[in-house]
């Protein structure tokens, strides 16, 4: 690996590149998918390959290939080089990246129990106890159950001397169950939306999900919300479970505070930002209950390694603090346009794809209150828990999610379970309506492994520390 | 120089040869091979100019072996003695560990047509090429002003599928896509267009689309959200179409019962006729499907009326008929899925289609649509790029984007009228859509 680092960045140099930087990558991946009691998937993919960036005056260029030799290396420096040429033809600013980056060092996920040597009997047979434990509910039309193991190995080398190997591990699991009536589909989810909870480590992730003990809840649930009330419309109280509350935070915040959004390079594509560098220091984002942070060095976590893939060390930086719109998120290129040093977010999905601002681990910080606490103080409102659907203008502002379930709030207890839950409403009027968030025994790291950014299109595994947390005076019943 | 560029593509008879040796070495009772490789490039380009600029080749072989009734399937990126080896093995290691499962059965050999989807100029295209065609854009955009935005991609793929039981097809393609927003002060236009062939796509007609359109949208004002008369372009056509395929043309989803289609019961309004056919020319053709099964033309949606879902083995088989030859590749649980869709156009040119509006809102395109509520066709989603408000049948002024939560069946009842062409939409990662611009009735926007 080593030497096929060198012999690129070699090449890359002696044909004309200012700047030069090779990813080696390694890939494994294990999916298993158990459906109405039976074993309905199981697949092993593997991927490897290089990519090689390069600017050449003061333009990028990147080509990958599969074919890890020498003679391929040759050609694909080649295109780069090209490539980067063509882009000078039409260059707006040359690329400033700041001071050199000359990170070296080893990385690999802590985990107590390697994934991959995990029998597939002893997967699967969770899974399908899982699956057992919904299929006795009465009523639950489908069930499904899943998890996902992956391993990657990446070596970083840039021309400024930094050289970066790095072994990351990710599990994930999770299950659903799926109720229809002529009207309805309801579906429940454990332990999130989105097929699983994933998060950087070994088994011993999936074991502490205990799949299995919450089968029958889920579908029960599932089986209720069929006949359940719709959620009335008004505006409320409004409660968010602490899965619910992470993605809010990765659409209204993460999303946002992207630098690379900010200065229009994902324009065409994911949209721009209404949090524009006028507003850095100055914007009230949130109320004082909101301190929000970028922090690559939260354990478990999706976005959780020791150095992005321009061999930036992880580090844990503030974006909103007490309320305050107080930083992003940056490469070694945006960050030099506002005279920072990058906070270390780029991410690339694989070998063959450049790496992007990518959010790492986007953490509310904990409170001092408690999901009973804000109900117990809450006269009329409504509690929604696990995501159902999501929706976000392009500059991050006008938001309307949907949740699996939620309850009306009466006088302080948890009321009538109802169906079809929206909410809807502007980012900074709602962060600033936040008026409690729960303490550290609610607070829990939710890995979203779904993220999408760029063109060609990337998914970035991400994550968002997050408790329950309560909102005022939301529109929320959006469907009558 | 041009030559280095021309897509580098593995020889059809190295795959077969590749492909045939593989089938021919795996000890299990049936086995699949599926081969798909491409040669792509993409240049993206911001605030008038290159910013992000890639190419990639890769390859990725998916074998699916089936033994005593156990499935398993595997994945590698190379395609080499070794490569097979390897991937055989873990394949059966997966299938020997499992207990055993649903089997979806392969197909056995059938004809499938050659549709020609295949462009030496679209492989071949250089990065400067791309370059010269992005520099239009942001050349015309600077000289009004604007700040141009986009990406401009050109690829070639080849995917070969062969089984144990005597199944081979090769089909070979390319696209080129240009999507691009343009900027002002206060508003932005859209413009994007696809081909097989990048020579079909003209670099000043887009410019031009996308720099009026920003042109027209600047200082939008806000409206009142509520219910109005719509004229969607195509682009919010297709994007509406995909998620009626995604949520409810398939045969699982039916079976599964998720999906709004009633099939012999009228849906829509019976202006709307919407059909799948992965063999016209005029698509994003493709003659068979991630199974091997030739593509079947299923009509959806015929006069308003749920006519048909699309069929893949699993679904197929359980129903007693053979599949549409619209499966992805293995393991798959999601069911089929319909990518080459068409909207039947009507008899309107585009620019009436706002006669006789009293007040009405013109939809360029939406952003961020999801579903709210699979079996109501519920979806929610942004206006972007371009939302006019229309008065007394013409076009008055840009009002600020609206979200909106409506029914799309609901919306596609009202349908009044329907444009005479269409325009070819190539989705982000599967398929493609050929539709018209339509006029609804009533659509509802929510704040």
């Amino acid at each position: 690996m080593k030497d096929l680092a060198e012999a690129a960045l070699n090449a890359a140099q002696v044909k004309g590149a200012g700047y030069a930087d090779v990813r080696l990558d390694e890939h494994v991946q294990q999916d298993i998918i158990v459906k109405n009691g039976q074993l309905a998937a199981v697949s092993d993919d593997a991927s490897e390959g290089f990519g090689v960036r390069v600017l050449v005056d003061g333009a990028w260029g990147f080509a990958g290939s599969a074919r890890l030799n020498k003679n391929e290396i040759e050609e694909v420096v080649d295109r780069a080089i090209r490539i980067a040429r063509a882009s000078a033809r039409v260059r707006s600013t040359p690329v400033d990246l700041g001071p050199p980056v000359t990170s070296r060092g080893h990385y690999r996920t802590p985990l107590e129990r390697d994934p991959f040597s995990v029998p597939l009997t002893e997967k699967v047979e969770l899974l399908l106890r899982a699956d057992a434990a919904m299929g006795a509910v009465k009523g639950v039309g489908i069930r499904e159950g899943s998890m996902e193991f992956l391993r990657q190995r990446k070596v970083f080398a840039s021309t400024e001397g930094a050289f970066i190997e790095q072994e990351l591990y990710e599990s994930g699991a999770g299950i659903e169950a799926t109720a229809t009536s002529p009207d309805e589909v309801q579906n429940r989810s454990y332990p999130n939306s989105f097929g699983r909870h994933q998060g950087s480590g070994g088994y011993e992730y999936i074991t502490a999900m205990q799949l299995d003990r919450h089968g029958g809840r889920i579908a029960e649930e599932a089986v209720a919300l069929l006949t359940a009330p719709q959620c009335p419309s008004g505006v409320k109280t409004l409660i968010l479970d602490a899965s619910q509350t992470a993605l809010q935070i990765h659409e209204s915040c993460g999303h946002p505070t992207e630098l690379d959004r900010v200065f229009g390079m994902e324009a065409a594509y994911a949209g721009t930002s209404f949090m524009t560098p006028e507003k850095l220091n100055h914007l009230q984002y949130g109320s004082p209950q909101v301190t929000i942070t970028a922090d690559a060095l939260t354990p478990t976590g999706l976005g959780t390694f020791g150095w992005d893939d321009e061999g930036v060390p992880a580090q844990q930086s503030f974006l909103i603090k007490e309320g305050l719109f107080v930083g992003y998120l940056t490469s070694r290129e945006t960050a030099s346009v506002l005279g920072q040093q990058s906070n270390g977010t780029m991410r690339a999905d694989g070998w063959n794809r450049i790496p992007l601002i990518r959010m790492t681990n986007v953490n509310l910080q904990p409170g001092n209150s408690s999901l009973n606490e804000m109900i117990a103080d809450t006269k009329d409102g409504v509690y929604m828990e696990t995501n159902r659907s999501w929706s976000i203008d392009d500059k991050r502002l006008n938001f309307q999610f949907g949740t699996q379930l939620a309850y009306e709030i009466v006088n302080g207890k948890r009321g009538r379970l109802l169906k079809n839950a929206t909410y809807a409403g502007i980012t900074p009027e709602f962060w600033n309506s936040c008026d409690a968030v729960a303490g550290r025994s609610e607070w829990k790291v939710w890995g979203l492994a779904n993220c999408g950014k760029g063109q060609p299109p990337q998914t970035a595994h991400v994550a968002h520390g997050a408790a329950p947390a309560r909102f005022q005076h939301v529109k929320v019943g959006i469907l009558k | 120089m041009k030559s280095m560029e021309a897509s580098r593509l593995t020889e059809e008879g190295e795959v077969k040869r590749f492909v045939d040796k593989l089938l021919h070495e795996s000890p299990a009772q049936q086995t699949e091979v599926m081969v798909t490789e491409w040669d792509n490039a993409l240049t993206r380009f911001a605030n008038n100019g290159i910013h992000q600029n890639v190419a990639e080749r890769d390859v990725s072989v998916r074998v699916r072996v089936v033994k005593g009734g156990k499935t398993g399937v595997a994945s590698i990126n190379q395609m080499n003695e070794k490569a097979a080896a390897d991937v055989l093995k873990r394949a059966i290691a997966i299938a020997d560990l499992q207990p055993e499962g649903e089997v979806v059965p392969m197909p056995g050999p059938a004809k499938s047509q050659s549709v020609g989807a295949w462009s030496d100029a679209t492989a071949a295209a250089t990065p400067e090429e791309r370059a010269d065609f992005v520099a239009t854009i942001c050349t015309k955009a600077k000289r009004a002003g604007l700040n141009a935005f986009g990406a401009f991609s050109t690829g070639a793929e080849q995917f070969a599928i062969a089984n144990s039981l005597g199944v081979y097809h090769h089909h070979r393609s390319t696209d080129a896509t240009i999507n691009s927003v343009v900027m002002g002060e206060a508003g932005s236009g859209y413009a994007d267009r696809g081909a097989i062939d990048v020579r079909d796509l003209n670099k000043d007609e887009i410019a031009d689309e996308v720099i009026d359109k920003a042109q027209r949208n600047q200082n939008a004002q806000p409206i009142e959200p509520g219910v109005y008369e719509v004229v969607l372009e195509e682009y919010a056509v297709a994007e509406m179409l995909e998620f009626m395929s995604y949520t409810g043309f398939s045969a699982l989803a039916v079976e599964e019962d998720r999906s709004f289609m009633k099939l012999g019961e009228r849906i829509t309004g019976d202006k709307i006729t919407v059909w799948d056919d992965g063999l016209d020319l005029s698509g994003l053709p493709a003659p068979f499907d991630f199974e091997g099964v030739p593509k079947q033309r299923v009509d959806l949606i015929k006069k308003g009326v749920a006519a048909g879902v699309v069929y893949d083995m699993q679904t197929a088989t359980k129903e007693g008929r053979q599949s549409t030859g619209h499966g992805l590749p293995a393991p798959n649980t999601e069911g089929p899925f319909a990518i080459n869709l068409f909207m039947q156009p009507g008899s309107v040119p585009k620019p009436e289609l706002i006669a006789g509006i009293k007040r009405g809102i013109w939809v360029t395109r939406f952003w961020y649509v999801r579903i709210v509520h699979p079996k109501l066709s519920i979806i929610t989603g942004m206006t972007r790029d371009g939302t006019f408000l229309i008065e007394n049948g013409r076009i008055t002024r840009p009002v600020k984007d609206l979200r909106f939560t409506q029914s799309m069946l609901e919306a596609l009842d009202g349908t009044l009228a329907v444009g005479k062409t269409t325009k070819l939409q190539i989705g982000e990662f599967i398929g493609a859509s050929r539709v018209p611009a339509v006029r609804l009735k009533a659509f509802t926007f929510t704040s």
